[in-house]
């Protein structure tokens, strides 16, 4: 299974048991729990999936949330691709 | 430095609050009601003579050495056994006393061997002792006559006398030194619970005997050492003290095994340790023990510990020692290197759930102040994650409620996923024992372990549910008690939030949630269900103690919501007997979670992006931390094939192994440029390794582990660390290598350090350690001896939650392809891995894991008991041996993971709790067929093993 697939998996099984919850609660804790344990990496393929791929596979109540979610800092420049790219 | 004193008081304490006066040789004594007059005269200072009676065991009367002469009444009665009332005289030391043990220890030294210089319990033997004690000045019988103790009278053979038993490999029984005190008889009756042993014969025949007269390896005995310690002769005596003699010094320190956490002395003679005695005041264990800690500790000083840093350069050359020196600055270049390349957060580390407090804290420290991000994580990924996850959502921390006291005061149990006979053999132990006096007992298990039925024990209630259902089944229990009008509405009105409880309350009322809805797919009859949660909500003091069966699904999270639902719902929180109790797996996983070794939480559970807990650190660490949650282990994984993350550092932890899917943890740790692996031995991980750091064990070095009950125990330093260095300061010099500046010279300062940034932890020291022994955190100003109940007077979140826990089934499912459910669990003898146990004696009792078929199953299948089968899921395929049980119902195959030849997480597969990630270990499904040797992976990873534990100038290691 290609890791994209495991995010949306992921998310999506979060999104199971929010659906469950009272209504009210349902977007709100998708955001938070993925606020609160996803690694900026994983978020960022989450909204590479929503910006770029129309959230495919993604369950409605995860892009309902998605507003909510923290966008994460663009990606790490490594020191060494930085002075790569630094050098004329 | 002497042996750690110990009062033998002859018989159990008295609980009764009522006092009572008397006199004893003058002496005027106050003690509790039901108390002995042996243990209110060794109260006062005044030891009777005794042999039968210990103060392990009941008292039982029968050696005649006690007794004792009470104004008013009639006879000689025995003090073990007579109860002090109000205003007795008694007298321990009379004329016609004297003469009475005298001739009673003449008549038992007259059929006992007089070896006594060469009998490996001199300088610890009740009878010398007692023979001493009476003054006995000689023997008049001699053994011309019936003995037990000459092979041979008169040139013909001796059909009383019996060889020594040497069957079980860390203890003897010479059956020529028995008294017949049936000292051991009891052990095994009331600490154990086993029923092993018994009293053969009638009279002078009579001798003690493992089941029906077999040899101790094929009876029933678990060998938890209970009789060996209960023993007062040479009878039953430990292997390790008839080959080195009797220790000189002994030290209280805490067995490294599970998470019931045991205080253990270690007996001592010099550096060399004799033997391990389970510590009469240990909170969590209360003077017992099991195999493990008592006997397995061999592998600290197995040929196989590994004792020089070694680098290779690629895993498929062989390993090169080198100094300490080299292997710190060679992980600190490649680590910079790494993350110059890749970035900051390409590397990261894994804590170990078997290291101390103190070192657990190191690492989460050398990553995150170091390393400059929140990639840590620890195994508690794997096993108890979604505990804190769940009960941190219902009752605001993830603390377990109670300690294991608490089940001397509980009248119903729920024990659900979770083997405690096995995998918590001293809990196990004590829970018989409650269940024994009278408390009912409950067991959700998809499979018929021994708490269900085994002597003496029988469980009200089986309910054998297909594994993955736990959610719908817990939920079904809560609709009994919710419909039945069973809820205790008081507590919930008081404790916890209302609108929530109606909320839950009509949700799980529900009629899709009603047993005889779920019965189609739990596979848990209704009328069953309904007798449980009748029985748990009315029986009195209800508490529900669960394990990794619980939270190893990909609703794990959820089912401890519903568990904790189900103790709100009843009013079972807040006080002695009740309570939600986890029972983790290994010695600190409470501890390495407390020390902030999760991703997203620093230490004392609080949240990374928190930024006053942060400025607490930043303060005094002097540096910025960084605010985003880092990877869990199965991230780092992923993340890893995916090329982002290049570097690891893995204390004391063999993922390879015990993480599900291996062919994925593989692939990780393959994808990886730099996997430093600190431990005893080279585990399988360490087939991945490019650095490998020798790790040290228990015994040999200071620190704390935190148990199941929260109790933070000491661990103390009893031998030099064979490798050179603890691994506290193997951290502390790598991350020195790293540009940190540390200087902890000893692991208290380490807790210094913890006490003065995390509030949970604010009152403990090692100093107040030594002074009370123990304590269960919190432990602060407003809680200075501990907390050994949680949620006395309120929820720590304020109100309690009710959750709804709406039923998913997993996505792993049987079908024509993969038909049968496979589940994992542990075995009485071995320890998760095997990497210690393995290297004992204990693999007498389990050589290899073997696969439980049922027989219908089997049958089908044409499989033979013994025969190797294959084992297959859609995540890969291996081989061992099936063992034919009805212990498993039809449709579900069970085995443990001890050993690496078998590679049972080559089958389980990457599904995990939808909360915490923690993997779905309890359910795959799998095909078995008969098979005539390993699978093609079973070939190539032994090749691989082979290949990767070649040292450059030594002989292959053989494994």
């Amino acid at each position: 299974m290609s890791e994209g697939n495991k995010i949306v998996r992921m998310a999506n099984q979060i999104a199971t048991f929010f659906h469950s919850q009272p209504a009210s609660e349902g977007p709100n804790g998708v955001a938070t729990h993925i606020n609160k344990f996803w690694e900026p990496r994983m978020r960022r393929q989450l909204f590479d999936l929503i910006d770029n791929h129309g959230g495919g596979g993604l369950d409605s109540l995860v892009l309902e949330a998605a507003p909510l979610i923290r966008r994460p800092p663009p990606a790490e420049v490594p020191p060494a691709q930085a002075a790569a790219t630094a050098t004329p | 430095m002497p042996l750690v004193p110990e009062i033998d008081y002859g018989t159990p304490a008295s609980r009764s609050e009522k006092m009572v006066t008397l006199t004893i040789d003058g002496n005027e004594i106050t003690v509790p009601e039901g108390t002995s007059i042996m243990r209110a005269s060794m109260e006062a200072g005044i030891q009777v003579p005794k042999l039968c009676a210990t103060d392990m065991v009941d008292a039982f009367g029968s050696c005649r050495l006690c007794l004792v002469e009470i104004e008013g009444r009639n006879g000689t009665p025995a003090s073990c056994t007579t109860p002090v009332a109000p205003g007795l005289v008694v007298h321990t030391q009379t004329g016609r006393l004297k003469d009475i043990r005298k001739g009673v220890m003449e008549l038992y030294i007259s059929d006992h061997p007089l070896d006594c210089l060469t009998c490996a319990a001199n300088g610890d033997c009740e009878l010398q002792d007692m023979a001493g004690a009476v003054g006995l000045r000689d023997v008049r019988y001699g053994y011309e006559g019936d003995n037990h103790v000459k092979a041979r009278n008169n040139g013909e053979a001796n059909a009383r006398w019996m060889p020594k038993d040497e069957s079980n490999p860390y203890f003897t029984y010479d059956p020529s030194k028995c008294i017949v005190c049936s000292r051991c008889v009891r052990a095994c009756e009331e600490v154990q619970g086993t029923f092993a042993l018994t009293i053969e014969g009638r009279g002078f025949d009579s001798r003690v005997s493992p089941g029906m007269h077999e040899h101790f390896l094929e009876s029933e005995c678990v060998s938890c050492g209970a009789c060996v310690q209960a023993c007062p002769t040479a009878t039953l005596t430990e292997k390790s003290v008839i080959e080195i003699g009797q220790p000189e010094h002994s030290v209280v320190t805490t067995c490294a095994y599970c998470g019931v956490g045991c205080s253990f002395k270690a007996e001592m003679r010099g550096e060399e340790l004799v033997r391990m005695v389970p510590w009469k005041d240990g909170q969590a264990n209360r003077g017992h023990s099991c195999v493990k800690g008592r006997f397995a500790y061999g592998y600290s000083s197995h040929r196989e510990r590994i004792l020089n840093p070694m680098i290779r350069e690629k895993i498929s050359d062989p390993w090169r020692e080198v100094t300490w020196e080299e292997a710190y600055a060679h992980v600190a270049s490649e680590f910079r290197r790494i993350q110059y390349q890749y970035g900051r957060d390409s590397i990261g580390g894994i804590t170990s759930s078997r290291c101390t407090n103190e070192e657990t804290y190191l690492i989460q420290k050398l990553i995150r102040a170091g390393f400059g991000n929140n990639n840590v994580d620890t195994c508690a990924r794997v096993c108890h994650s979604p505990t804190g996850y769940g009960l941190g959502q219902a009752f605001g921390t993830s603390a377990g409620t109670q300690n294991f006291d608490s089940v001397e005061h509980t009248d119903v149990v729920i024990v659900i996923g979770a083997n405690p006979t096995d995998a918590h053999p001293v809990f196990g132990s004590r829970l018989k024992k409650r269940l024994r006096k009278g408390a009912k007992l409950i067991v959700i298990d998809p499979r018929r372990t021994e708490l269900v039925s085994s002597p003496h024990i029988k469980a009200s209630y089986h309910l054998p549910l297909k594994p993955g259902t736990n959610v719908a089944v817990v939920t079904a229990l809560a609709h009994v008690i919710v419909t039945e009008g069973l809820c205790d509405e008081a507590f919930i009105r008081e404790r916890c939030d209302w609108s929530e409880f109606e909320d839950w309350a009509s949700f799980v009322a529900e009629p899709r949630h009603s047993p005889e809805e779920t019965e189609a797919f739990t596979g848990v009859p209704a009328e069953a269900l309904r007798g449980a949660a009748r029985l748990f909500a009315t029986g009195g003091n209800g508490s529900i103690y669960y394990g990794l069966g619980v939270t190893e699904h990909s609703q794990g999270s959820t089912t401890v919501m519903a568990i904790a639902n189900l103790a709100m719902a009843t009013g079972n929180i807040g006080r002695p007997g009740v309570g939600v109790n986890p029972l983790r797996g290994q010695n600190n996983v409470q501890g390495s979670c407390d020390m902030g070794s999760f991703p997203h939480e620093l230490p004392g559970y609080r949240h990374i992006s928190d930024d006053a807990t942060r400025d607490i650190f930043e303060k005094l660490w002097g540096v910025k931390l960084n605010n985003e949650p880092g990877l869990r282990i199965p991230n780092m994984l992923d993340a890893a094939v995916e090329g982002t993350f290049k570097g690891i550092y893995i204390q004391g932890e063999d993922i390879l192994q015990s993480d599900p899917d291996t062919k994925h943890v593989s692939a990780g740790l393959a994808a990886m440029e730099c996997v430093v692996v600190q431990d005893l031995f080279l585990n399988e991980t360490a087939n991945y390794a490019h650095v490998f750091l020798p790790g040290s064990t228990f015994l040999e070095k200071d620190g704390t582990f935190t148990n199941a009950e929260r109790r933070i125990n000491r661990v103390r330093r009893v031998m030099t660390p064979k490798n050179g260095y603890a691994d506290w300061e193997v951290t502390q010099n790598l991350a020195k290598a790293m540009g940190l500046d540390w200087t902890y010279t000893h692991p208290s300062e380490i807790m210094d350090e913890i006490a003065a940034t995390t509030p949970s932890f604010a009152l403990v020291s090692y100093d107040y350690l030594d002074k009370v022994g123990s304590v269960q955190w919190p432990c602060n100003e407003k809680n200075p001896f501990g907390s050994p109940i949680m949620h006395t007077n309120g929820f720590v979140r304020g109100k309690g939650k009710f959750i709804r826990t709406e039923y998913v089934a997993t996505d792993e499912k049987t079908g024509p392809r993969f038909p049968l459910l496979l589940t994992t669990g542990r075995i009485l003898s071995q320890y998760n891995v095997g990497a210690q146990t393995r290297r004992t004696d204990n693999v007498i009792w389990h050589e290899e894991d073997r696969l439980e078929i049922h027989p219908h199953d089997a049958e089908n299948r044409g499989i033979r008991e013994g025969d190797w089968v294959r084992l297959s899921s859609r995540a890969g395929d291996t081989t061992l041996r099936a063992l034919i049980t009805d212990r498993v119902a039809p449709g579900v195959v069970y085995t443990t993971f001890h050993h690496p030849t078998t590679q049972a997480n080559v089958i389980t597969t990457d599904f995990s709790d939808w909360a915490t990630n923690c993997p779905e270990y309890k359910v795959t499904a799998v095909q078995i067929s008969p098979s005539n040797g390993p699978s093609d992976w079973q070939v190539e990873y032994d090749e691989l093993a082979r290949r990767s534990r070649r040292i450059k100038g030594k002989l292959e290691a053989a494994e």
